[in-house]
């Protein structure tokens, strides 16, 4: 590369200039590479599925909640092995920041159900048995470095206690994992008749959903049906899928997610384009006599055109590569505090290589038209400029 | 044969619909070593001869042969090739690029070499020495006075030892003083390095230190002065 020093020396002819254009691109970068890890982070939750087991839903929204007596009827359905129920609790610890999801739930059902999810057979007694229990990840519980025993202080702000309290304070009895790390979206559990006792009477026996275990997973779709008739004419009608087909659904929002994400890096990357176009341009005006000269010494049109191309690609490539490497410093350091909204979120090689590419295609496309006026330019006519 | 042959050389420029006719049926022979001062009125065509002569132009009519290579009808790619081999272009207005060192402004030609990144800079440092500006080879031009500015260019000529030096008013823009020690360093270059050098001039003080001068008037070469 034996004309790199030219080609750098003209990339910091005006300094000013260039150092803003590159900001720009590198914030271009940045924001792609956040975008993209967070939209990984989404599509990457979604593929946590048992194929076994449903999920009723309430048919219209989720925010409506379904009658516990639902259950009954549920376990009854031909082909069930087994139901229990989950609420979304919301709520904070200390604040809003440590964010982690929490459901009251019944606990020997909930560990019967979800197999995949390993807890010490004395503690899950303990949680079946002390009613202010609760068990949680043994990553959050390093996280917050909890200890058995403590007692975890929660915010409620769906849920408030019958007495106007929003303090709900659980003891922690036990840790679980989960086999494979297939999760990333275990959760704080407690128990639920505790929850449903202490919260306002009225709305007490209301859940969020119901996760059944099928006795054949090529039947799911027949006992979905199944269940979703029992409930058809009743004022809380369900909407019954496998765990897969709710993530599905859950996938098509996450799809919305990644179209915003994609509009907006659409519309960042074309204003950078416009911007690098122009300054290349700029650059390319104030040179002419001396890209004339570089022809005159015997440089052939295709290398000076060269020279302008790489002189592009090395603008956009330095700012993707600073731009990438810094999405990639701030995840780190912001990892552990989206971990909990997110699960795990990382840049992955993927998102690295396509930034990279991206940074050098953009460096083409600006570089282009300017690469070729250069190598256009008659000496002559431009020796006198 | 000379090292540069012009035979019945003529160039046209169309302005819109009007031509305009700048070199008419030129013949030209220049011995290799001559120094050629071309002197005439603005717009008599010198600087279109000396295009010529250096491949920066294709002539309307006629064969252009310079260093043995017949230049009409050559590719723009074989044209750049061929003179970084041959020519030495010297500029009025120096043409460095500003923001290079002088040292990197010599090397340039030698980039279209296949020498090393240290013969480079050996050989741009010898080119500096030649021409008095060893010392300054870190100075960008912008740091540099008129005259050693010219010098730089001058050595960038030279660097890939061309046989001939193509020089456009290479002292229009400095002072007498100035102008004498870059046309002594031009004759040195001429008389000692055996370099042939085409040089345009308005200036006859510039003229005398070359071997001979011809005079274009209109397109036409019309005497040789004594």
């Amino acid at each position: 590369m034996k004309s790199f020093p030219l080609i750098w020396s003209n990339l910091f002819r005006r300094r000013v200039r260039t150092f803003l254009t590159l900001f720009s691109i590198i914030a271009a970068f940045l924001l792609f590479g956040l975008l993209r890890s967070i939209a990984g982070a989404f599509e990457m939750g979604v593929n946590v599925a048992g194929v076994d087991r449903l999920m009723v839903s309430p048919k219209y929204s989720m925010v409506d909640g379904l009658p516990i007596s639902h259950l009954a009827q549920i376990e009854a359905v031909e082909g069930v092995a087994g139901a229990t129920h989950m609420t979304w609790f919301g709520g904070t610890y200390q604040n809003p920041t440590n964010f982690f999801p929490k459901f009251p739930v019944q606990p020997r059902v909930y560990f019967d159900l979800y197999s995949e999810y390993i807890i010490d057979p004395l503690q899950l007694d303990a949680f079946e048995r002390i009613r202010t229990a609760a068990v949680a990840p043994a990553d959050l519980v390093e996280e917050y470095g909890w200890q058995i025993g403590d007692r975890i202080p929660i915010e409620g702000d769906i849920w408030l206690r019958g007495d106007g309290s929003d303090l709900w304070e659980f003891e922690l009895v036990g840790t679980y994992t989960v086999r494979d790390d297939e999760s990333t979206f275990a959760s704080f559990l407690f128990n639920y008749d505790y929850f449903d006792e202490a919260r306002i009477p009225d709305t007490q026996g209301i859940v969020s959903n119901f996760v059944v275990r099928v006795t054949d997973p090529d039947q799911a779709g027949e006992i979905s049906a199944r269940i979703d008739a029992q409930f058809e004419n009743s004022i809380n009608p369900t909407r019954t899928a496998t765990e897969e087909e709710s993530n599905r659904q859950f996938a098509a929002q996450v799809g919305d997610i990644g179209l915003i994400m994609n509009s907006i890096l659409s519309a960042v990357f074309f204003t950078i384009l416009l911007l690098t176009a122009n300054t290349m341009t700029q650059a390319l005006r104030e040179r002419i006599p001396e890209l004339a000269v570089l022809k005159t010494l015997g440089f052939t049109d295709r290398r000076v055109a060269l020279l302008v191309l790489l002189e592009s690609v090395l603008l956009c490539g330095l700012g993707g590569a600073v731009g990438i490497a810094l999405s990639g410093f701030a995840l780190q350091a912001l990892g552990p505090e989206l971990q909990g909204f997110l699960g795990q979120i990382e840049m992955t090689v993927a998102t690295t290589l396509s930034g990279v590419g991206i940074a050098l295609l953009l460096g083409v496309v600006v570089g282009l038209n300017p690469a070729l006026s250069a190598r256009r330019l008659p000496v002559v006519e431009a020796l006198r400029k | 044969m000379g090292i540069v042959e012009l035979q019945q050389v003529s160039r046209h420029f169309t302005k819109g619909r009007q031509t305009v006719e700048v070199l008419d049926s030129i013949d030209l022979t220049i011995e290799e070593g001559d120094f050629l001062a071309l002197m005439g009125p603005s717009g008599s065509g010198k600087t279109t001869l000396l295009n010529l002569i250096g491949g920066l132009d294709q002539p309307t009519s006629g064969s252009v042969e310079v260093a043995g290579q017949q230049l009409v009808g050559l590719s723009s790619r074989k044209l750049a090739q061929w003179r970084s081999r041959n020519i030495g272009f010297i500029f009025q207005f120096y043409n460095l690029l500003p923001i290079l060192s002088a040292r990197r402004n010599v090397e340039l030609p030698l980039l279209l070499t296949r020498l090393g990144g240290r013969q480079r800079r050996r050989n741009a440092d010898v080119a500096l020495t030649i021409v008095g500006l060893a010392d300054r080879a870190r100075h960008k031009p912008g740091e540099l006075s008129g005259g050693q500015q010219q010098r730089v260019a001058i050595a960038r000529a030279i660097v890939a030892d061309p046989r001939i030096l193509v020089c456009d008013e290479p002292t229009g823009d400095l002072d007498r003083e100035t102008a004498d020690e870059i046309l002594d360093l031009l004759e040195l270059l001429n008389r000692e390095h055996g370099k042939t050098i085409i040089m345009v001039t308005h200036d006859p003080k510039a003229a005398r230190h070359a071997r001979h001068t011809l005079y274009l008037d209109k397109g036409n070469l019309v005497r040789e002065a004594a």
